[in-house]
């Protein structure tokens, strides 16, 4: 009875607390050999370049598109009750405070996490790493110290230009297509948006690529028996990274609330 | 208790393996493996596929951690090393996996300048010399800028020897180095491997089911059966034994008649 209560329950938990233990070890460690050991230029500066440089098009389509329709929703309520020109307010915090952080982590999963545990992964079942390791060089100060930097630079300016360009469509929709007026629009939104929303935005930022380097870097370290082991890792890679963003980005809207509190006070 | 202590490494041997034991899952890989190999000499571990010889090679330069046993190498205990402490040992020994195990994403020139790149050395002249040097030993001049995916597989194990080599390990594990090579190529490894041995005085460990390159490498050979050091010896003592598991062996002979 006992026993099958625990195969049932215990054993998954078991794995997921080993698990999280694991992922909380690759960055203990990587923040110790980040501080202690040389940082390797060369590998940061292309990692910077694959993770923020090349992720610049997706960014700016996820940030337009979802201010345009973001606009476009809240101006159809909102207008109803007369208040057409609040939509500036709204669109404005909500990017900033959510959907700006949230769906720029999704992007960059999708885009940066995968390919990172795909790259990690066929590194190890093809004995590279092991490589690495017999030639003197420590995976983690090779591998993972310099993603993991690149993520926490990347981030917060990747969220910054897609709520920026989330602002700006949203605008030029409200105006052109949905005749708001656009001095109503910019004054409401200049004054409703605080500098303590935009500080929100870019600390999720900042959490969401730590949360996304380590889980896509330890799939990728653990990854095992060939082709299909690496497409398992990185699958896996893509689905719990996406999953730590959205649980955590509601912890963090409420922590990060105390000390940034929203709206006009 | 430290156990890690510096002994002379005039009298201690290169690598000296003490009742070393592995498990992996619920399959005995290594059941209490006594090995001794002198400085400058060359060991080749013979045994079945699947016997654990790249296992035990594995664990002589701390890329596997053993269930028991003690491994030395030039009179420092390696089991309770971590990581970053292994690296001091690396330094001295040099791998060359079976499979290569090239860096996919760098070109031939860049995996051979690896090693010396991650030792500190920036100059691009001393790494073009350097590097030239091995393609030169390795007879793969003008194959530099190549990359690993459009190398045959013999070249790759060249490339691979080239990067374990160019730091001057005082001594080398080969893992498997001439399977799925054709005679002439498993020629050229035979002889390279006996050049580093003759001309650098490099200790080595040949891991190998190929009789052929055991009998032209090594000082000394060891049968590896059943996760034990079953036979250890000179070659000429293995051709004259008159051990049937030895024979059967040596001839290729299967142990079941009626398949």
């Amino acid at each position: 009875m006992f026993a099958r209560i625990f195969n049932a329950f215990g054993r998954p938990l078991l794995r997921f607390i080993q698990y999280l233990g694991e992922v909380v070890m690759l960055a203990a460690d990587t923040f110790q050999s980040l501080f202690t050991h040389r940082l390797r230029w060369k590998l940061f500066l292309n990692q910077v370049v694959e993770i923020g440089l090349l992720s610049q098009l997706v960014v700016v389509i996820t940030g337009g598109f979802t201010g345009a329709v973001f606009s476009a929703q809240t101006y159809f309520q909102f207008h109803k009750i007369g208040m057409g020109s609040a939509t500036g307010a709204v669109v404005s915090v909500a990017l900033m405070r959510e959907l700006g952080p949230v769906l720029t982590a999704l992007m960059v999963i999708g885009r940066v996490g995968a390919s990172m545990s795909a790259e990690i992964g066929t590194m190890k079942v093809t004995e590279q790493i092991d490589a690495l390791r017999a030639l003197a060089v420590y995976p983690t100060d090779y591998l993972v110290v310099p993603r993991a930097l690149a993520m926490m630079v990347s981030m917060p300016l990747l969220v910054a230009e897609c709520i920026a360009v989330g602002i700006a469509v949203g605008y030029f929709v409200a105006i052109s297509l949905l005749e708001i007026n656009g001095t109503y629009y910019m004054a409401n939104m200049v004054r409703w948006t605080r500098s303590r929303d935009i500080i929100m935005g870019l600390s999720k930022a900042f959490c969401f690529g730590i949360l996304i380097v380590f889980i896509s870097c330890h799939k990728g370290l653990t990854a095992r028996e060939g082709a299909v082991g690496v497409g398992r890792a990185t699958t896996e890679a893509v689905v719990n990274a996406s999953l730590a963003v959205l649980i955590s980005n509601f912890f963090l809207t409420m922590t990060l609330n105390i000390i940034y509190p929203a709206g006009y006070q | 208790m430290s156990i890690n202590y510096q002994q002379s490494t005039n009298n201690s041997p290169m690598i000296a393996v003490h009742g070393l034991e592995k498990r992996l899952g619920d399959q005995e890989i290594l059941r209490g493996i006594e090995l001794d190999v002198a400085h400058g000499e060359t060991l080749a571990i013979i045994g079945r596929s699947g016997g654990g010889k790249s296992v035990l090679l594995k664990h002589l330069i701390g890329l596997m951690r053993p269930n028991a046993g003690e491994i030395w190498i030039e009179g420092q205990n390696i089991i309770d090393m971590s990581e970053r402490q292994l690296a001091a040992i690396r330094q001295k020994v040099g791998i060359l996996f079976q499979g290569s195990a090239l860096f996919d994403s760098m070109t031939v020139a860049e995996n051979i300048a690896f090693p010396l790149r991650e030792a500190g050395e920036r100059d691009p002249q001393v790494l073009r010399k350097r590097v030239s040097e091995m393609l030169e030993v390795m007879e793969l001049q003008g194959e530099e800028e190549k990359m690993p995916v459009n190398l045959s597989g013999g070249m790759k194990k060249r490339v691979g020897l080239a990067r374990s080599i160019i730091r001057q390990p005082s001594c080398i594990l080969y893992d498997e180095p001439t399977s799925g090579l054709d005679p002439v190529v498993s020629d050229s490894i035979n002889k390279l491997i006996r050049r580093l041995q003759q001309r650098l005085g490099v200790t080595g460990i040949v891991v190998t089911h190929d009789m052929k390159n055991a009998f032209h490498v090594a000082d000394r050979i060891a049968y590896l059966h059943d996760g034990r050091i079953y036979f250890h010896g000179t070659p000429a003592e293995l051709r004259s034994s008159d051990d049937q598991l030895i024979q059967d062996f040596l001839l290729g002979r299967s142990e079941r008649e009626n398949l």
